[in-house]
């Protein structure tokens, strides 16, 4: 098999230690939660980290608990399989539950963590494959080389964000809690990507800890859609999260959103698309018109590139499809629940 | 045919089976499911070194240079070689040896072993391969058959300039046949209707679970033992001592445990010559595990086909000829392709009556890695445009295509227009089965818009009588020996890769012998203790190794028979074997163990131990070719696949499977329901998911199992093995083959099901939802374009 190069293991005790150990290490650090995502791109020699840190024995950074003003707040260190079978995350927060429990497979949920996938390194074809594989390439614009096979004399990388939990998180106004030289800070999730798939967040040397997700309204529903081959396993050819919240009364569509994933270096929030249904009544011509429009709107603002594996034209034709689906699971969908099973 | 090789299709006592015929777990299924059982990697010897391959990042280059010296002086590193230190050319097939363990003059696909290490762990070895220098000029490259099919130069595998003059310039050309069977022009001409359309087949590769392991050891006195995850012994072995230059009575060959192999380890491969060499130059244990992605480079699966058929018919249906012409795009070495390319024809004169029939087939070489035999080797490609065309020719002629099917039914005991002997024949069987379980009748044609039923037949060899090199020798040999202590051990150079070709040869001689199967011992292929077999592959060894099984069984009961008949002073005719025991069946109460009964028959024989073998009748046409795809016996299979199809998503979901295959009989019909499932599984995974891509650079697009997409337990549909048993008159007690057959119909199954769906014909594999909804968007606009009142339902 694929051998790990060698590397150092560290393995702190709190997060002041891991923030030092980042500090002191800097680009020479990764850390290692549950080693889903890093360690086959270690073997593919896509990080080579002299240091690896661990946060196993960072204590209070795992489970899932609802504070007082109904916050749910998860530990970034809580596996996959944990946050999609609780039931709290399935009440307050469905799209994150139906997201979590689509990532990989059982056993991936098991070790892979939600912080983890928010962190997740971006995707590409020409990216995740072996050094053998991307030498014989002549190597790429995001790894030991300077040009893109996406885009034929493009500039920047647009490896996919690939991490099914970002779109639902960001429908769920999610933000993250950092730990870094300068202590503790929180970052809504939507200023923590940039549009560069080289390296697509805006955050480096801190250590994530938790994501936040404020109290929903009564009304709320959530719902995540995801194209892939294979019924588990595989990551998103496309994702498409999207939240819709009826008014107090049950009657109208207070607020909506539709976020979507793998397609470019970010997650995307088609807030053009989503505002089509906000006042729309329930189960009337006009949402059904305005969940049509939307699918429409999100055809024209979307342009998936042949990043990632499979036929991008196909993935384009699917998100107008994928983001009816999702919006017709909110308005379909009972009170507060969630019935993904993950597979 | 020898009359040891025929032995009756009945139970050996008056009783009835015993053993086979009834479900019983496998031989080592236990040892599998509690990780006891020994895979070549498991094996580790003191001193042992790891071997890492070199490989080529160029698709087509020649080699300048290769420096090697740098690597060589790395710490730990024990030997580096090149391709110069085994100069002689193999390949499976002994008249098309093109292929170097290392190359020695050029490269000719991305994953082309250059050099190989041998060091002190896998991290060594992989330092040193980061230190060897090769200087490559970089020549074309040819990704696409049909270039390679028009352009002759560079050739990929060159040929001399004298050759050239003699036998003309073959440019890409890898193999040419050209058949007719009677006047197919004619026949298509005097056809009520005909169709004719083109189909192409995808790459597809095997995915054995676990991947290819080799292991070497050198003896102080210079016997040299190979351990490999092979499903060929014996060609192993022959292939070693020709490369490395010795005699092969100086090599030892043993396949240990095997995780799959579908096929896929069918080839000799690089790995095994270079541990071997790496053990014979360093005197230590030498391994090599080749990881995943070198397994997708080493590839041998299924070739890309395009293929263009015209099929003849008359208004009943009657079949008046068939026509096709084949572009076979072979990768970069020959491997079986000789072989493949006849199978692309050869094989689909059944189980329907072809009057006419012409193929011309070529195979071309290109820089992707070589194709090879995957499960259903050459046949399943043509079967599935074939069948797929019957389908268009019933719709035509508004038959039911079950119908269509029997009416062309070629029957029992009779030849194909190519000159094959078809003995049993269970086809019309097979179809009644499917039809009934499926609910035919009500339902095809009958489902609401989006889900359909489709039916698809087929036929496959069981075994060849044409042997990879010319002898006359047995095909399968097998060696008895019976212990004081009751045991009978098999010694068997049959392949078990995971078919379960051990517990069929323990099941035949606890049968024989009235044995509890647990006082058999199989030993199986090692080639310093087992007798040769042709190895695990063209569905061979039930049929040949079973034959052989029985010979040597029933060689050894009459030794102890007559020992036993000649103690008790009676006729041989009254003793009786059963349940580890002999008795005299006039007079029950008289009864010995087998143990004693062995006792009995070494004090009049001696050491107990007899041999058994088996080789094919005389089979196949009179012509070039003819004995190409000539098998002592027929499987038949069909299927009919419940699918449907999300307009949407384009998605394809198969709900249903049912498989109705004719087995002859059923050994252990848990095997062969096994063995049916996971054909089917197989196909329709092929159809609809898995992809063998190279890209625009010569590269495997995704040679991972990540990104080579095989389903999960949750993509596979129900499936459902309804056994047919015709009793082959040559099988052993009636069995024919059950490990490649039922996976032909399940593809064109699944095309023909979405057929009767949303009316599209999907004539390109895989059958992505890309290609549904274009076939869709199509139908559509025809529809459109298609004035009310004259459209078609």
């Amino acid at each position: 098999m694929l051998r790990l190069p060698k590397f150092e293991i560290a393995r702190p005790t709190s997060i002041d230690e891991v923030v030092a150990l980042l500090s002191e290490h800097g680009d020479d650090a990764q850390i290692i939660a549950g080693g889903t995502d890093l360690v086959p791109n270690m073997k593919h020699e896509l990080f080579t980290p002299k240091v690896v840190v661990s946060i196993a024995d960072v204590p209070d950074i795992a489970g899932v608990r609802v504070e007082s003003d109904g916050t749910l707040a998860i530990g970034a260190m809580t596996t996959l399989h944990d946050v999609a079978s609780d039931e709290r995350v399935r009440s307050i927060a469905p799209a994150l539950g139906h997201a979590t429990a689509l990532i990989s497979g059982p056993q991936l949920r098991r070790m892979g963590t939600l912080g983890g996938n928010v962190m997740l390194d971006t995707r590409c074809q020409w990216y995740n494959q072996t050094h053998f594989w991307r030498k014989s390439l002549g190597y790429c614009l995001k790894k030991d080389g300077t040009v893109c096979h996406v885009v034929q004399s493009g500039q920047k990388c647009v490896a996919a964000a690939s991490n099914d939990s970002a779109p639902a998180l960001m429908t769920l106004d999610a933000t993250l809690v950092f730990h870094g030289t300068d202590g503790r800070r929180e970052l809504p999730i939507d200023d923590l990507w940039r549009a560069d798939g080289i390296y697509n967040k805006h955050v480096s040397g801190e250590l994530l800890t938790e994501i936040r997700i404020p109290a929903t309204p009564r009304g709320h529903r959530g719902a995540y859609e995801k194209l892939r081959d294979r019924d588990s396993i595989d990551f998103p050819l496309l994702g498409v999260a999207a939240r819709v919240d009826w008014d107090d009364a049950g009657d109208r569509v207070a607020r909506a959103e539709v976020c979507l994933v793998a397609l470019q270096a970010r997650p995307v929030r088609l807030k053009k698309v989503a505002e089509l249904l906000v006042g729309k009544q329930r189960a009337s011509a006009e949402l059904d018109g305005a969940i049509e429009a939307s699918a429409e709107r999100a055809y024209k603002q979307c342009r998936p590139l042949p990043n990632i594996p499979g036929d991008h034209e196909y993935r384009h034709e699917m998100a107008p499809v994928f983001v009816r689906r999702a919006l017709r699971a909110c308005v379909r969908a009972s009170e507060n629940a969630s019935d993904a099973a993950g597979v | 045919m020898a009359a040891r090789d025929k032995h009756g299709v009945d139970a050996p006592w008056s009783a009835g089976f015993q053993v086979v015929g009834r479900p019983s777990r496998k031989i080592d299924g236990l040892a599998k499911a509690v990780g006891h059982a020994v895979y070549a990697d498991d094996i580790t010897l003191p001193g042992m070194l790891h071997t890492k391959f070199l490989r080529s990042p160029h698709p087509h280059a020649k080699i300048r240079s290769i420096d090697t010296s740098k690597a060589l002086a790395l710490d730990g590193v024990h030997a580096v070689i090149t391709g110069e230190c085994m100069p002689i050319k193999y390949g499976v097939i002994p008249w098309t040896p093109d292929e170097n363990a290392l190359a020695t003059d050029k490269v000719r696909f991305i994953g082309d072993e250059v050099a190989a290490v041998a060091a002190i762990d896998e991290d060594t070895a992989n330092a040193a391969l980061e230190l060897i220098d090769v200087d490559y000029e970089v020549l074309h490259a040819f990704l696409d058959p049909d270039e390679a099919l028009t352009r002759q130069d560079p050739q990929i595998h060159e040929q001399s300039e004298a050759n050239k003059k003699k036998r003309g310039h073959r440019g890409n050309v890898s193999k040419h046949v050209d058949l007719e069977f009677g006047d197919v022009d004619a026949a298509l001409d005097a056809a009520d209707v005909l169709i004719e359309d083109e189909y192409t087949f995808h790459g597809t590769t095997h995915a054995a679970i676990e991947p290819h392991c080799a292991l070497a050891q050198a003896s102080p006195d210079g016997l040299l033992t190979v351990w490999s995850s092979t499903q060929i012994t014996h060609y192993v072995h022959r292939a070693l001592a020709r490369v490395l230059e010795i005699d092969a009575s100086q090599i030892r060959v043993i396949q240990p445990c095997l995780g799959g192999a579908f096929g896929g380890k069918s080839d000799p491969f690089a790995l095994e010559f270079v541990v071997a060499k790496l053990a014979l130059l360093t005197g230590r244990p030498v391994k090599c595990l080749w990881t995943r992605e070198e397994v997708f480079y080493a590839h041998r699966g299924r070739h890309p086909m395009q293929m263009r058929y015209r099929t003849g018919a008359k208004k009943d249906g009657r079949l008046t000829g068939v026509d096709a012409k084949i572009l076979i795009d072979g990768g970069s070495y020959s491997s079986f392709g000789l072989v493949t390319t006849y199978y692309s024809g050869q094989l689909l004169t059944g189980p329907y009556d072809f009057p006419a029939y012409r193929f011309d087939s070529t195979r071309v070489f290109t820089n992707k890695p070589p194709c090879g035999p995957k499960r259903g080797h050459g046949s399943v490609q043509p079967r599935f445009a074939f069948e797929v065309q019957l389908d268009q020719v019933a719709e035509k002629l508004d038959l039911d295509p079950i119908e269509i099917r029997r009416i062309n039914f070629q029957g029992e005991n009779t030849q194909t227009v190519n000159g094959q002997r078809i003995t049993s024949n269970g086809f019309m069987e097979c179809l009644d089965e499917v039809e009934r379980a499926s609910r035919w009748k009500e339902r095809r044609g009958k489902l609401p818009r989006g889900r359909g039923l489709g039916v698809a037949g087929s036929m496959y060899i069981t075994g060849t009588n044409y042997p990879v090199y010319p002898n006359k020798l047995p095909q399968a040999g097998i060696q008895l020996q019976a212990d004081r202590s009751g045991l009978v051990t098999v010694f068997t150079g049959g392949n078990d890769i995971g078919q379960g070709s051990n517990s069929i040869a323990r099941a035949i001689v606890a049968e024989e012998l009235g044995l509890d199967p647990m006082s058999v011992r199989v030993v199986a292929a090692d080639t310093d203790l087992c007798p040769v077999d042709l190895g695990a592959y063209s569905s061979r060894v039930t049929f040949m190794v079973g034959n052989a099984t029985i010979d040597a069984a029933r060689k050894l009961r009459k030794l102890i028979v007559s020992a036993v008949a000649e103690a008790w002073e009676i006729e041989e005719k009254r003793v009786f074997m059963a349940r580890g025991e002999v008795f005299d069946l006039e007079s029950r109460n008289r009864r010995i163990t087998t143990r004693e009964a062995f006792h009995l028959a070494e004090e009049r024989y001696d050491t107990l131990g007899t041999t058994g073998a088996y080789n094919t009748p005389t089979l196949g046409g009179d012509y070039r070719g003819g004995t190409i795809g000539a098998s002592p016996a027929y499987s038949f299979t069909a299927h009919v696949v419940e699918a449907s199809v999300d307009e949407e998503t384009g998605r394809i979901t198969v709900e249903n499977c049912w498989i109705a295959h004719d087995c002859g009989r059923a050994l252990n019909p848990m095997l062969v329901a096994g063995q049916m499932e996971g054909s089917a599984y197989m196909g329709i995974a092929e159809a609809v998911m898995e992809e063998h891509a190279v890209n625009r650079f010569g590269l495997h697009a995704g040679p991972s199992l990540l990104d080579y997409r095989i389903p999960t337990s949750v993509d596979t549909p129900e499936l459902h093995a309804l056994i047919v048993e015709s009793l082959d008159p040559e099988g052993p007690y009636g069995a024919k083959e059950a490990g490649e057959g039922p996976l032909h119909p399940s593809i064109p199954a699944i095309s023909n099901a979405v057929f009767d769906a949303v009316g599209i014909r999907l004539t390109h594999l895989p059958f992505t939802p890309g290609k549904v909804l274009a076939a869709l968007r199509a139908q559509r606009s025809k529809n459109l374009a298609t004035p009310v009142g004259t459209g078609g339902a």
